[in-house]
């Protein structure tokens, strides 16, 4: 049973969904990206997301993109992304990456998903990589008992979601609306439907994520999803409040997902 | 050796779809209906009516006899791309999309621009069949190419300056495609060139085939025989994929690619990927790529818009690696005699784009006449992919053509071009 599995098991047994937070990298440094995801695992998020910073983020909205733009231009390099991993994996809590593919590409995959692992990662979420071109990827994983997190979308066939339900392990993450990521006022009934997609193809756990950011919408997601995740919210926290406003947010969510009905 | 993609879009092992999932459904349908259109007599009589009656085609072929002596003695066929509607061969691509677009029943376009020429014939295409059209454009583009931002303002279209990133080509396809995610259901992307995820390498080839199924049947007719090599530019490689893709079979042509090598390919401060890039992933396919040590991409450098572009279309990078093609990498410099030279011995104002190519034609013509082919023995066909209009400016400075008190009336014309809406 993988690190992922067990904490979903917990939190099915919790009568409560699991809080999936996301920072970057070196953002705002690398100091203070660690220490802020280290804090948000203290103020009750249950995994994280280390987002691996890429020059060209194809899904990230304004906040994340800019986030990721300056933790390069502040020197990030892929080794400290791996450090940062290995500091957030040391908190106890299922730590993966949220990775475009091209640096994992260059790196090698085999030679990266070595590198994750030795770093006690548990896993990594591709956003720009499918199923079907990731053959080698996937036994990689398999041979790493890492897990591999593809996502679905609202457009995503019944056909395609169930390829993606045999292909994970870990969760499966529902990309709630159709968009970039970036905090909403509202998410749609359409996330709802999503899931529910979801889970006529595959037993898996659901988690979702795009547009939430508060203690009410963490509440609204996990009364339908065993998973909500939260990344432009907490990353624009940091940069205006600090580590402080993220350990402050992180709690608010940590109570939203533990009051669904 | 005509080589189609695998069912995935696979060129050998480039290509295929690095793209987030809530593209793939649309991608899927874009594939279909490219593949149904193909064999459709009623697409192919309309697109065939609208290339022939709207855009120019068939484009002449143009013997540029004074030009040979800069090309060892080599005789040179211009494809004349730059008298197709809008002064580009994008219009082939557009066009074809745009019936697509009607087809697959969307209402909404969008697309990307360096250069601005293929955004200028999307927005002509959008006026022409009535879609709304958004361009992504860098804001550093924007500057280099006003002329172009005005022309798609003119059309209709609105022009959305991208200052995200390196503020060039690569970055307003970042912004293009996080508008497709978001608008897919209503809204289609025309991407300008043979990159991106399957089926559009596949796809803007097949559009642009007719560049080198028209110039290969006009080389035949006009000197009796297959020219000894066909000559493109590559930034994406559309123009290049066009022309060569007909001459694949006929390995005694060969075929020339030429990138921007801005400052020279050993500076490292160029936009050649084939030449002096490594295999990577970029806006949705695998192909050469510039990038550093972590897979981030590479700034470049290149004093074509057009060409400013880290990444390259797939096959090309198949064609690369098949040694079926080569690609060679042409400094600013050179490109911008090149450009003079076209102007003062054919009277052609062409394209800073297309001025890579014809550099890279002359030395290839050199090159042969080295290696002791006879030079009245040898013939060549020059995409001449695009006009010039639109570069007088950089041309005019880089060539000190107008005095310091004419440049400054320049840039109030386009500072007051900057206020428009």
């Amino acid at each position: 049973m993988s690190q992922l599995d067990e904490l979903f098991a917990r939190c099915r047994a919790e009568g409560r969904a699991a809080l999936v937070g996301y920072l970057p990298a070196g953002f705002p440094s690398y100091d203070l990206s660690v220490e802020a995801m280290v804090a948000m695992v203290e103020a009750g998020v249950d995994a994280v997301e280390v987002g691996m910073p890429y020059s060209d983020p194809l899904m990230e909205g304004p906040v994340i993109q800019a986030a990721h733009q300056a933790s390069l231009d502040a020197g990030t390099r892929q080794a400290d992304v791996l450090r940062a991993v290995e500091a957030v994996a040391a908190t106890g809590a299922p730590t993966l990456v949220m990775g475009y593919w091209n640096p994992v590409h260059r790196y090698g995959f085999r030679r990266w998903a070595q590198a994750l692992k030795d770093a006690g990662g548990v896993g990594a979420i591709t956003p720009d990589l499918i199923p079907e071109e990731a053959p080698e990827w996937l036994e990689a994983c398999r041979e790493l008992d890492l897990d591999p997190v593809f996502l679905v979308a609202p457009s995503s066939t019944d056909e395609r979601i169930a390829v993606v339900g045999r292909t994970n392990r870990g969760f499966v993450y529902a990309a709630a609306v159709m968009g970039v990521t970036g905090a909403r006022a509202e998410i749609g009934a359409g996330a709802r439907q999503l899931v529910d997609r979801v889970r006529v193809q595959t037993d898996l756990p659901v988690a979702v994520g795009l547009g939430v950011s508060t203690g009410a919408q963490a509440a609204q997601v996990a009364s339908f999803a065993d998973g909500v995740v939260v990344g432009s919210a907490l990353v624009s926290a940091l940069e205006h409040d600090g580590v402080e406003g993220v350990r402050k947010l992180a709690a608010e969510l940590a109570e939203g997902v533990r009051s669904a009905g | 050796m005509s080589q189609s993609p695998d069912q995935a879009g696979h060129f050998g092992p480039y290509g295929g779809r690095f793209v987030p999932e809530a593209l793939i459904a649309a991608l899927d349908e874009l594939t279909a209906a490219h593949l149904a259109a193909k064999s459709d007599p009623v697409f192919l009589t309309e697109l065939d009516r609208l290339l022939t009656t709207y855009a120019g085609r068939p484009t002449p072929l143009t013997d540029a006899r004074r030009l040979s002596e800069h090309a060892g003695g080599a005789r040179i066929l211009l494809k004349r791309e730059d008298l197709a509607h809008t002064g580009s061969h994008k219009i082939n691509n557009v066009l074809g999309q745009a019936l697509l677009t009607k087809q697959m029943g969307k209402k909404r376009v969008i697309a990307e621009t360096g250069a601005g020429q293929h955004g200028v014939a999307t927005a002509t295409a959008c006026a022409l069949f009535g879609f709304e059209c958004t361009v992504y454009m860098g804001e550093e583009d924007t500057r280099r190419q006003a002329l172009n931002v005005a022309r798609m303002r003119l059309l209709g279209a609105e022009v959305v300056p991208v200052s995200s990133g390196t503020k060039t080509l690569k970055d307003a396809t970042n912004e293009a495609m996080r508008d497709w995610v978001t608008n897919v259901e209503t809204t289609h992307y025309v991407i300008g060139s043979v990159v991106g995820p399957h089926p559009f390498p596949m796809m803007v080839r097949d559009f642009q085939r007719v560049i080198g199924v028209e110039a290969r049947q006009q080389c035949l007719d006009l000197v009796g025989r297959l020219p000894d090599a066909v000559v493109a530019c590559v930034g994406g490689g559309s123009n290049a994929m066009g022309l060569f893709h007909p001459f694949l079979d006929d390995t005694s042509v060969a075929l020339v690619g030429c990138e921007a090598g801005g400052d020279g390919v050993e500076t490292g401060r160029h936009a050649a990927p084939l030449t002096a890039g490594e295999p990577g992933v970029l806006h949705g396919a695998r192909s050469y790529l510039m990038q550093d040590e972590d897979g981030q991409t590479a700034l470049t450098t290149s004093i074509s818009a057009g060409l400013d572009y880290p990444g390259v279309g797939p096959e090309h990078a198949l064609l690369r690696d098949s040694g079926r093609a080569t690609y060679t990498g042409i400094t600013d410099g050179w490109a911008m005699q090149a450009l003079e030279k076209v102007a003062k011995t054919e009277g052609i104002l062409i394209a800073i784009e297309t001025a890579h190519a014809f550099a890279g034609a002359c030395d290839w013509g050199r090159a042969q006449v080295a290696a002791g082919r006879a030079a009245e023995d040898l013939v060549m066909i020059v995409n001449t992919s695009g006009r010039g209009d639109k570069d007088v400016d950089t041309a005019a400075r880089w060539f000190g053509l107008v005095t310091g008190e004419e440049l400054a009336e320049s840039e109030l014309v386009r500072a007051h071009e900057g206020e428009q809406p």
